[in-house]
């Protein structure tokens, strides 16, 4: 018996030995030979494996959005998802296949999203992400054109007679962890030293719940979130969204880090919306466009020039899907926030530089 | 035996069952290490290629940036994420002890209740039991928090009761001392006072020893600290004031507040332990032979000394390793405190942590050796007591 | 009645008295002595006031309109209504997979085998179901009884390896079914898993996680057992390190951390097997340890017998110990599958949406707000009924074989 145990022992030391020799051979651990490596795979990786080529060979784009807020993206008792933000999606899906239906939307909560993103799951982020510098750097993000300017704000109960930061002294505050809402509440309130209470939630609806409940005497995200919820109430009617704006929240579509081409596709999809506003093309009036002698439209539309190769579609008329499919800004806009809606929330900031707003898109030369 | 062996054939090396054993282990070291390098490169060249972000702990410096609802210690948006993450921590230890407290009382009364003579008692901890160990923990916590607690009155129609202790969505406000300038000699009164009583429980042990008769030793421990604590209390001025909360503003002030989400995980996890630890105690009781009660009884002791003499040093043997890890559970199960928003560990580090930071990695490295650490440390002290209450048998 | 004997907490050995009327029942169980009837008085008020207040919140306050309302989505998550026909074809299949394993395990039709076989005959009385529902019960269970009696034909009889083999067979058809194959058109779309909701998932997840992680629980038990240095150390540290974290942290990894460890442009693994993946790598280690508790208890006498029989370590294991060490810990082993099955609610905070998910989505729609006390109960309820049939069973065959009795 003591002998067997000897043996064991010595199969042991033995395997060890072998498992540390495969380890020496398979790691990187030589420091210079692996940079040099590294360097020599990047771009052979982006000519194979670019972000583009993985959609269409899986032919549907995956879109990380939201199924908790309402015009943004939410998720109907039939199961689908519908809102400005997976209208997004869906252009750039419509701008790659042709086919506003060629994607799955990967509902993500605020801690998920970028994780997802940079694990390669998703292709997009279209989730009411705000663009901040240290997502922009630290996190490997990528900011595409902000497709909704917005502010952070404060709902609470009217009878409460809160206007201002002060009134709301010792109160407590619903926010949605893993935002950026929840470091401004922060700062705001030391800034201001008003004392609060943070409740912090992991989802919108749970925020919004507890609110709605008498949980907490203010509610804070978006103010475009606050607009959508408040329908969402028990008593909309109850409530208001008091005249503070705790931060400015650019929201837009955020890709990896790494491929430019994917992120000029992106930025370009977004942009061409806005271009068709500033054309008046619409999704119904798309086709009386297409015999346009003005060059700009032209090149919109995939008339002249090949501007879609420029962001690697081969389909000239990328720009044309969108707009027939999705609608231009204004239609986007309209059919998910706009005054047909429950939200009837006023364009804002979010008009044509035209119109008093800040959306200015480059042109397509 | 072994020359014996030695001196047979040996069989063919492909049957021989020490060098199939060290093949085997040679073959599984290597499918394990060559997995461990595989996912190990993978994630070293992915972080390199995707975040260009090294792994490194100094974020942990960093100022954290974000308040949290509820801390044991001083903390603002001031401080560091590694502050944050020890008042995650001891807010997790928070819910832990006091649940594995309350579980423990909770658990041995309806155990109890589950061997009563009295029918109706016994039928309703069955009934408990069988009910509560079969629904999902993460049901019954959302239930408390959505479905109960937060349908309690809005502070302002607060439920008063007597103290005054307000009851409300917003959690339970009681009266809770706040210390003075004497509290520092008051708590060394009440040391002194712990090292009295141990030191009267030993005595009495050992005349217990001595003489055949043990008086009830835990009774004296705590006689003994209670009056040190009261002659303590009469001598020094007001080591402790009184502070009670009251309505004011948005929420109630003063006093000490039990947050809504800190009550329902807190009952939820006390809840749903019970039904277990209840179990473990029953099949304790009833693994102590019937022999044993007779003999108790026989030999004149009352039923209540047969319980506490007899019945439970015995039944104690058998529950105590199942009751551990009963706690242990408890204490990872509050990790679901992310579902109802209370700042435990998991929810301040696995969460907003992890979220402000994307140090994924890093994060879960900290938290799975939190865990870790402490459900070894606990299966070593397990160990050493199981190997001090071992049965010797002959 | 008042004699030391009197209070000992086991009466059931008592000897039979005379009085065995009701009145006598009760002065004997409820009214004892004057501390057991003040006990019973207090007892009886409680239960009447919680009975009073369940049943006027159920009669009155509650609004069940939810339930109905959200009924396809409790059952099935998303997974599209065209496609539902599918889920009843594995019904079926589950049926006739059921019955056929009864045969080859017992082979004759027991009382236990009425009462499985009973169970989507009671289930067509539940008034919510349309007559469509009935119907296709009833094939359910037509399937069962057929499968059973065509069963008895089969060459093979009596063999518990046929019919495990028979249930892996199905497990693969019924993915297949679930989940198509022809794309997006054809007979069987492809339906993502990301679709499959509710109770079905819950099933599913608890159903695949029970299977998997058996084997892989026994393996690592053996291997904590094994006299190989090298087998054990892995075993054990695998074992302690899953035990000693929470799921969630395990589930989490999975979901956000999984494809960092995989290469580059490593095709992407479902979601949903990722938190099977997880809930199979976390029952693992728990199983090991309830099997160990059976190898333990196994005594020397049986290895020594083995090798006096010349039987290889292969033979005793599979043959001997192992057969002995699972009946030996049956009980412990299905409270291990009880809380598998409850924990796969977990999932619901990676956000699946399985029964739990799918409650918390129906809360939140705005039609359905301030409902949170009649879904949450109905799940609690759907869970405890799958639970305590499963604990039932467990007793009942604890009893059969005896465990806990030699």
């Amino acid at each position: 018996m003591k002998s067997m145990r000897k043996l064991n022992k010595a199969g042991m030391i033995l395997s060890m030995v072998i498992g540390m020799i495969i380890a020496a051979c398979m790691s990187p651990a030589a420091g210079p030979e692996v940079v040099e490596s590294d360097e020599a795979a990047a771009p052979a990786m982006q000519e194979t494996q670019t972000t583009l080529s993985i959609v269409q060979e899986r032919g549907h784009l995956v879109c990380i959005g939201n199924a908790q807020l309402p015009g943004f993206g939410f998720l109907d008792s039939e199961g689908n998802f519908s809102g400005f933000d997976v209208d997004y999606c869906r252009a750039i899906a419509a701008a790659i296949f042709g086919d506003a239906d060629a994607l799955e939307v990967r509902p993500a909560s605020a801690r998920e999203r970028f994780t997802i993103l940079s694990s390669g799951e998703g292709d997009v982020i279209i989730r009411n992400t705000t663009w901040t510098m240290s997502r922009d750097t630290d996190l490997g993000m990528n900011f595409g054109p902000t497709t909704f300017y917005d502010g952070q704000g404060l709902m609470v109960r009217k009878e409460s007679g809160v206007s201002t930061l002060q009134d709301l002294q010792g109160a407590s505050v619903c926010v949605v962890t893993g935002t950026t809402t929840e470091l401004n509440l922060a700062d705001q309130f030391a800034a201001a030293g008003v004392a609060y209470e943070a409740v912090v939630f992991e989802d919108f609806d749970q925020s919004f719940n507890a609110y709605d409940e008498g949980r907490c005497d203010a509610v804070t995200t978006d103010k475009s979130s606050l607009v959508s919820r408040q329908t969402t109430l028990t008593a909309p009617a109850d409530h208001v969204i008091i005249n503070v704006t705790l931060s400015k929240e650019p929201l837009g579509p955020a890709v990896r880090h790494g491929d430019d081409q994917w992120f000029d596709l992106v930025n370009w999809v977004v942009y061409a919306t806005m271009l068709a506003e500033e054309a008046g093309i619409t999704s119904e009036n798309i086709d009386s466009f297409m015999d346009s002698n003005d060059p700009n439209i032209g090149k919109l539309l995939g008339l002249e020039g090949d501007f879609c190769a420029k962001v690697g579609l081969e389909n000239a008329g990328c720009f044309a899907d969108v707009i027939r499919l999705l609608g231009n800004y204004a239609e986007i806009y309209d059919r998910n926030l706009g005054p047909d809606t429950v939200f009837d929330l006023p364009r804002g900031l979010n008009s044509l530089y035209t119109d008093g707003g800040i959306l200015y898109a480059p042109p397509i030369r | 035996m072994q020359e014996i062996h030695a001196s047979q054939i040996r069989p063919p090396f492909y049957r021989d069952e020490r060098v199939l054993g060290i093949f085997t282990q040679v073959l599984v070291v290597v499918v394990v290490v060559g997995l461990g390098l595989f996912f190990y490169n993978n994630m070293i060249t992915g972080l390199r290629e995707k975040h260009t972000v090294a792994i490194s702990f100094s974020f942990l410096g960093q100022v954290a940036g974000f308040d949290i609802g509820e801390s044991m210690i001083e903390y603002s948006r001031e401080r560091t994420y590694a502050r944050a993450f020890v008042v995650g921590l001891l807010n997790t230890f928070q819910v832990a002890i006091l649940g594995i407290i309350f579980a423990t009382a909770l658990g041995i009364v309806i155990g109890v209740m589950r061997l009563s003579t009295n029918f109706l008692i016994s039928r309703i901890a069955l009934i408990y039991i069988d009910f509560f160990r079969n629904i999902p923990l993460l049901v019954l916590l959302i239930f408390w928090a959505q479905a109960v607690f937060l349908k309690l009155p809005r502070v302002a129609e607060a439920i008063v009761l007597p103290g005054p202790i307000f009851l409300s969505n917003r959690g339970v406000a009681v009266p809770w001392g706040l210390p003075t300038e004497s509290w520092s000699t008051y708590q060394i009164i009440l040391a002194a006072g712990l090292v009295l009583g141990a030191a009267v429980a030993y005595f009495l042990r050992e005349q217990g020893k001595r003489t055949g008769r043990m008086p009830l030793i835990t009774l004296w421990f705590l006689v003994t600290v209670a009056a040190v604590g009261l002659i303590g209390w009469i001598f020094l001025p007001q080591p402790l004031t009184f502070d009670q909360p009251v309505l004011e503003g948005f929420n109630t002030q003063g006093g000490k507040i039990l947050s809504q989400q800190f009550m329902a995980l807190l009952s939820g996890l006390i809840i749903y332990t019970a039904a277990f630890i209840a179990e473990i105690v029953r099949a304790g009781i009833q693994s102590v032979s019937k022999g044993q009660r007779e003999a108790a009884t026989a030999l004149g002791l009352n039923p209540a000394q047969t319980l506490r003499l007899v019945i439970f040093p015995q039944a104690l043997r058998v529950i105590i390793p199942p009751l551990t890890s009963e706690y242990l559970n408890l204490t990872k199960n509050s990790s679901l405190a992310i579902a109802i928003g209370y700042p435990d560990l998991f929810a301040v580090a696995g969460n907003t942590i992890l979220n402000q930071t994307g140090r994924e990695i890093e994060m879960f490295t900290m938290i799975m050796g939190t865990y870790l650490s402490l459900s070894l440390l606990t299966s070593f002290l397990m160990n050493v007591y199981n190997r001090r209450i071992r049965l010797v048998e002959r | 009645m008042t004699t030391a004997a009197d209070t000992s907490l086991d009466r059931s050995v008592m000897p039979p008295s005379e009085r065995r009327t009701l009145l006598g029942w009760m002065r004997r169980n409820l009214f004892s002595d004057l501390l057991n009837s003040a006990l019973t008085v207090v007892a009886a008020a409680v239960v009447f006031l919680v009975a009073l207040l369940l049943l006027r919140w159920a009669l009155t306050t509650a609004q069940w309109g939810v339930i109905p309302a959200n009924f396809n989505l409790i059952m099935r998550g998303q997974y599209p209504a065209e496609e539902a026909w599918r889920l009843w074809l594995a019904l079926y299949l589950l049926g006739g997979v059921i019955g056929l394993m009864w045969r080859l395990i017992s082979g004759k039709f027991s009382t236990a085998a009425l009462i499985v076989f009973l169970i989507p005959l009671a289930l067509r009385e539940v008034p919510l179901f349309s007559w469509m529902t009935r119907f296709h019960l009833l094939v359910v269970a037509g399937a069962g009884a057929g499968a059973f009696y065509l069963g008895a034909y089969l060459p093979i009889q009596r063999s518990v390896r046929a019919a495990v083999y028979v249930l892996l067979g199905y497990l693969v058809v019924m993915l297949v079914i679930l989940r198509g194959y022809s794309g997006d058109a054809g007979p069987m779309p492809t339906v993502t898993t990301i679709l499959w909701g509710g109770l079905l998932l819950s099933l599913l997840l608890a159903f695949f996680g029970i299977t998997l992680s058996f084997p892989l629980g026994v393996a690592l038990a053996l291997g904590r057992q094994s006299k190989l240095p090298a087998i054990r150390i892995i075993s054990v540290t695998y074992i302690e390190f899953i035990r000693g974290v929470p799921l969630i942290s395990l589930l989490f990894m999975g979901q956000v951390m999984l494809q960092l460890f995989l290469p580059d442009g490593f095709p992407l693994v479902d979601r949903v097997l990722r938190a099977l993946v997880a809930i199979i790598l976390f029952s693992a280690a728990y199983t090991a340890e309830n099997v160990r508790g059976g190898l333990q208890s196994i005594s020397r006498g049986q290895y020594e017998a083995a090798q006096a029989l010349g039987l290889s370590t292969y033979r005793t294991t599979m043959h001997i110990i192992l057969p002995q060490a699972l009946r030996a810990v049956i009980p412990v082993l299905v409270g291990q599958f009880i809380s598998l099955f409850k924990d796969t609610t977990l999932v619901a905070l990676v956000g699946l949406f399985d029964l739990l998910g799918i409650a918390r989505t129906i809360t939140a729609n705005p039609d359905w707000l301030g409902t949170q006390q009649e879904v949450f109960v109905v799940v609690a309820l759907l869970f405890w009924i799958f639970s305590y049939t499963m604990s039932y069973a467990s007793r009942r065959i604890e009893q059969r074989l005896g465990v806990g009795e030699r």
